[in-house]
C-alpha cells in the first residue's frame, strides 16, 4: 500500500472518530475540542488533495478564530447538562436510521453512477503554486462574487457588534453632536440687577 | 490507490455523522451549530475531492465562498445565542417557544 494511502486512512479513521466524539460529548466543551481536532484532520486530508492554500486558510479561520468563539461562548454560558441530554438516548435509534439510509443511498449513487470513471485523470498536472492558481481565478472569473463575499463579512461583522453591545443605564459619555448643536441662550441668562449698597451687600451675604 | 470513491465515502459518513448529531442533540443549540459546521466540511471535503479529481480549481474557489458564508454565519449564529441566554437564562431549544412555532 502506497504512503499516501495509509496517510488516507489515517486521516480518515482520526476524522470520522473526532466526528463521533463530537455529537456524543457529554460536555460541550470537550465536543469543540473535538472539533478543532476534525478541523485539523481535514485541512491534513486536503493537503493530501494539493488543495495548500484551503488547508491552510481551514486552520487558520476555522480553529484559529470560529472554534475561539465557540469556546468563549461555550464557556461564558452556564448551560444545565443534564437538561441537555435528556432525549440523547430516545432519538439515538431514529437518528442512526437516517445516518443508515443516507450512506446507503450515497453508496448507491456512486456505485451506479460511474463517478469515478469520470475522473478518470487523477493527478492532474497542478501548477506550481496553488495559492497564485486560486489567486489568479478568484481575480478574474470570481471577481464579482469574491466582492459579494466581502460584503458578507462587513454584514456579519455589523450583526454579531449591534447583537451583542450593550448599553449600560449608569455609563457617562459625552455626546459632541448635542455639544455642538448648543446654542448661547441655552447655557447663559443675562439677569438685570439694581445696584446694592456696601453695608446691604454685606448683610445680605451674611 | 486512493480514488474519488474513497473521499466521497468520507464525505458522506461525515455529513451523516452530522445529521445523527442533529437528532441527538436537539436540545443544545451549540451542539446543533457544531453539526452545522460538520455537515459544511464534509460539504468542502467533496468539493476539494472533485476539484482535484476532475482537475479544475473552481471547486477550490467554491469551498473558499463557503468557507466565508460558514464562518460569518457562526458568528452571528453565536451572538444571536448570546442575547437569547441573556434574555431567557437558556438555551434549551424547547423553552424558546415564545411565538408558538
Amino acid at each position: 500500500m502506497a504512503f499516501q494511502s495509509v496517510l488516507f486512512y489515517l486521516f480518515a479513521t482520526v476524522l470520522v472518530v473526532a466526528a463521533a466524539r463530537v455529537v456524543t460529548a457529554r460536555n460541550p466543551v470537550h465536543a469543540a475540542l473535538f472539533l478543532v481536532l476534525a478541523f485539523v484532520t481535514s485541512a491534513a486530508l486536503w493537503l493530501l488533495l494539493r488543495a495548500e492554500f484551503l488547508a491552510i486558510t481551514l486552520v487558520l479561520v476555522y480553529v484559529g478564530a470560529v472554534m475561539v468563539l465557540f469556546l468563549f461562548v461555550v464557556m461564558m454560558l452556564d448551560i444545565n447538562i443534564d437538561q441537555m441530554r435528556e432525549g440523547f438516548w430516545r432519538y439515538l435509534p431514529v437518528g442512526l436510521l437516517v445516518a443508515a439510509v443516507m450512506v446507503v443511498e450515497m453508496w448507491l449513487v456512486l456505485r451506479h453512477h460511474g463517478l469515478a470513471s469520470a475522473a478518470t485523470h487523477a493527478g492532474f498536472t497542478a501548477p506550481a503554486s496553488n495559492t497564485k492558481a486560486l489567486g489568479m481565478l478568484l481575480y478574474t472569473q470570481y471577481a464579482y462574487a469574491f466582492e459579494l463575499a466581502a460584503v458578507i463579512l462587513l454584514v456579519a461583522i455589523v450583526a454579531a457588534i449591534a447583537l451583542t453591545q450593550r448599553r449600560r443605564r449608569d455609563s457617562k459619555y459625552q455626546d459632541p453632536a448635542a455639544q455642538v448643536r448648543v446654542r448661547r441662550q441655552d447655557r447663559v441668562r443675562l439677569v438685570s440687577m439694581p445696584a446694592q449698597k456696601r453695608e446691604e451687600a454685606q448683610s445680605v451675604k451674611v | 490507490m486512493i480514488t474519488l470513491s474513497h473521499y466521497l465515502i468520507l464525505g458522506a459518513i461525515l455529513f451523516a455523522i452530522a445529521i445523527v448529531g442533529i437528532f441527538l442533540n436537539r436540545k443544545n443549540v451549540i451542539i446543533l451549530l457544531m453539526s452545522i459546521e460538520l455537515m459544511l466540511l464534509a460539504v468542502n471535503t467533496n468539493f476539494v475531492a472533485f476539484s482535484n479529481f476532475m482537475g479544475n480549481l473552481d471547486g477550490q474557489v467554491f469551498v473558499f465562498f463557503i468557507l466565508t458564508v460558514a464562518a460569518a454565519e457562526s458568528a452571528i449564529g453565536l451572538a444571536i445565542l448570546v442575547v437569547l441566554f441573556r434574555n431567557m437564562r437558556t438555551i434549551n431549544v424547547d423553552d424558546i417557544n415564545a411565538l408558538k412555532g
